[in-house]
């Protein structure tokens, strides 16, 4: 009986010892989207400093019930709060990182770039206005690319996700019908097509279905080595989605002035714009009930915004502008407080 | 206890008091006992009027918001917040009905030759191999039906059947192209799969009951082994094989991954089978995490609502089939 005793007495304080870790560790829940750069982040930090992160990749509706329910010191979604919906939670929000949105096809003898499309052929696609790869919408803006007659296949996301929000958000800001009939929002009801679960599931159905056409985001387009397509963007110029034209969106925007900074990236203005570009964004409470926990998240995410560039960049990942950091960690400073008054994080 | 133990205790002067001490023990320990196994018992049925009422309560405003149109139109759309169940319904009922009538046949073929027809040194691999079966996790059969099962489809079965059935009338609708992979047919296909070796189990288990004297005197008398399988073993083993169906039946209904990979997660009814379409459970895996608003949420949680009657239903239809049958029989 003894040793047994002992055993699970040794069993019992390892337990305690692990949760007593743990107790430090951030917590945090919601975009899918983000996970791997916060994972990598939280990875380096936690070698760093020891301190840990616990990130639950929930997806951002999950994320946004969590931290109105206060089980999580800071919520991650990728469609922005409204600032209606913001002051009536006490919450800030603030961009952590940014992604772009790639269209990929599977046509024969067609290469990744070949192809250029524009928003309201893309909406009409998606939307089964345009049914042939050969319809003269797509080969007025391809006249070089040879393309077959065969029907389009569109394959959506089925899960409700960030990526089919900004997706719908961009196709809802080049299309009247579109906006009119579908709408935006991270699950829509969609007019034609497949849903397949995730990007992987919709990356997997695009390479498996001929004549085929989807969206995913930019790193699972390059990591699979989809065909992509250009698009032509609010300047009516042609660009190819590379980490300059997403960077070029963010350069454009009115974060300042945007409530929570909630900017929408898609269809921005300039030459070099890529039209489906995305924010992610993180919720914290201004007057937290658990101050030292909130606190802790917020010098995680300055420490990301100092030292997380390149390891963004290694995941195709666009860091935040210089610019935008210094004004978010600037409302940190003043808005963010602790119990008695005091803001939770004195800059850097 | 042995005789030659009895008398000695009786022998003893300290036996009463001790054997009455002795049997309050018991006493106790008996009442524990079935105090024990009684809260386990009454924990479930706390647990399921739990989950009962609060799929009730949660479905409320969207029971309330759309009424009886809930069951019967096929819109569900986010944006406007216009939610309807059919589409789901109507998937996940045929997805288990071509389960069904798939690995039925299949599960109990498989069991009458691993009772009835197998060398001895075969039966133990092939019973291994369907316990391995009913071991893999429901994501491993959505992903390997996702990148293998569904694009072997398209370019074999799919196609077959749009070409042979063109000119057939009912069955050209039924097998409409294009051959996407995936679709309500894959996933009753994946869906067979999954629960062939829960039926093919139970089965085996209940064939094996059978008193072998009765086989014996059947096969004596003549009879095939078709004869003998119809008209003795199954007819000795209905309830045992009944309730194996069911449970793969329930599995069928409620299987969520593999089929939310395979089934094209489409909002639609579509005549044809080889279109996308979507189940109950794959909606509510598909989208609950991202919904927002709280017709929505209610919208999912009665869609729950519903599976939960509909796996209700499908008990209750089984519980008065085994009733007629053994009332036919006169038990």
């Amino acid at each position: 009986m003894k040793p047994f005793n002992l055993a699970i007495a040794a069993g019992f304080a390892a337990v305690m010892s692990i949760s007593a870790a743990s107790a430090a560790d951030i917590s945090g829940a919601g975009a899918t989207f983000p996970y791997p750069i916060y994972a990598k982040w939280a990875d380096a930090y936690k070698t760093q400093t020891g301190v840990g992160l616990n990130y639950q990749s929930i997806g951002s509706g999950g994320g946004i019930k969590q931290i109105q329910a206060k089980t999580v010191t800071f919520g991650a979604t990728d469609a922005p709060l409204s600032a209606e919906d913001l002051d009536k939670f006490g919450l800030l929000q603030f961009p952590t990182v940014m992604g772009g949105i790639v269209p990929v096809v599977n046509i024969d003898g067609v290469k990744p770039g070949e192809l250029v499309l524009d928003g309201k052929t893309l909406a009409d696609i998606f939307q089964g206005k345009i049914t042939t790869w050969d319809a003269d919408a797509i080969k007025k803006l391809n006249p070089e690319t040879k393309l077959p007659s065969a029907a389009i296949a569109v394959v959506h996301r089925s899960d409700g996700s960030g990526t089919s929000f900004n997706f719908t958000y961009y196709l809802s800001a080049v299309s009247e019908d579109w906006k009119g009939e579908v709408g935006t929002a991270a699950a829509v009801e969609w007019p034609v097509g497949v849903g397949a679960k995730g990007n992987e599931g919709v990356a997997a159905n695009v390479q498996q279905t001929k004549n085929s056409i989807g969206y995913v985001e930019y790193a699972y387009a390059m990591q699979n080595k989809m065909t992509y397509t250009d698009l032509v963007n609010k300047d009516g110029k042609r660009v190819a989605p590379t980490a300059e034209a997403f960077s070029a969106a963010a350069a454009n925007a009115d974060w300042h002035g945007t409530p929570g900074y909630g900017v929408i990236l898609a269809n921005q203005a300039g030459e070099t714009v890529w039209p489906m570009t995305a924010a992610t964004f993180i919720l914290v409470y201004k007057k937290p009930d658990d101050a030292a926990a909130t606190a802790e998240a917020l010098k995680f995410f300055d420490w990301a915004y100092k030292n997380g560039g390149q390891m963004a960049a290694e995941l195709a990942y666009i860091p935040m502008p210089e610019a935008v950091v210094k004004d978010v960690e600037a409302r940190w400073a003043s808005e963010v407080v602790g119990p008695d008054g005091k803001p939770l994080f004195a800059g850097s | 206890m042995t005789e030659a133990a009895l008398p000695s205790i009786r022998e003893t002067s300290v036996t009463d008091a001790g054997r009455l001490r002795a049997l309050k023990r018991f006493a106790a320990g008996d009442a524990l006992f079935r105090g024990a196994t009684l809260t386990a018992a009454i924990a479930v049925l706390v647990l399921l009027g739990g989950v009962i009422v609060s799929l009730a309560v949660g479905s409320v405003p969207a029971l309330k918001a759309f009424g009886f149109d809930f069951l019967t139109t096929q819109k569900w759309n986010p944006v406007t917040e216009k939610f309807g169940a059919i589409a789901p319904i109507y998937g996940t009922l045929v997805t288990s009905l071509i389960a069904m009538l798939i690995g039925v046949p299949v599960s109990i073929g498989i069991a009458i030759f691993l009772t009835e027809l197998c060398p001895y040194w075969l039966r133990r691999p092939i019973g291994i191999a369907i316990e391995l079966l009913a071991g893999i996790p429901s994501i491993i059969y959505g992903i390997w039906g996702l990148f293998v099962f569904a694009p072997f489809l398209q370019a074999t079965l799919q196609p077959w059947l749009i070409e042979a059935f063109a000119d057939v009338p009912v069955l050209n609708v039924l097998f409409a192209g294009p051959p996407y992979g995936i679709g309500v047919l894959t996933a009753g296909l994946i869906l067979a799969i999954m629960v062939l070796p829960f039926i093919t189990a139970v089965t085996r288990d209940v064939f094996l009951t059978v008193p072998p004297v009765l086989k014996e005197a059947a096969y004596g008398m003549g009879c095939t082994t078709w004869e003998v399988i119809r008209k003795v073993v199954l007819p000795y083993t209905r309830v045992g094989v009944v309730g194996g169906v069911m449970l793969g039946l329930g599995r069928a209904l409620g299987e969520t991954m593999a089929v939310t990979f395979v089934i094209g997660n489409a909002h639609r009814i579509s005549s044809s089978i080889l279109a996308p379409g979507t189940t109950i459970s794959a909606t509510i895996a598909n989208e609950f995490n991202e919904a927002v608003g709280d017709i929505y949420t209610s919208s999912l949680i009665a869609l729950g609502l519903i599976l939960f009657v509909i796996t209700f239903i499908v008990l209750a239809i089984s519980r008065l089939m085994l009733m007629r049958l053994e009332r036919k029989q006169g038990k």
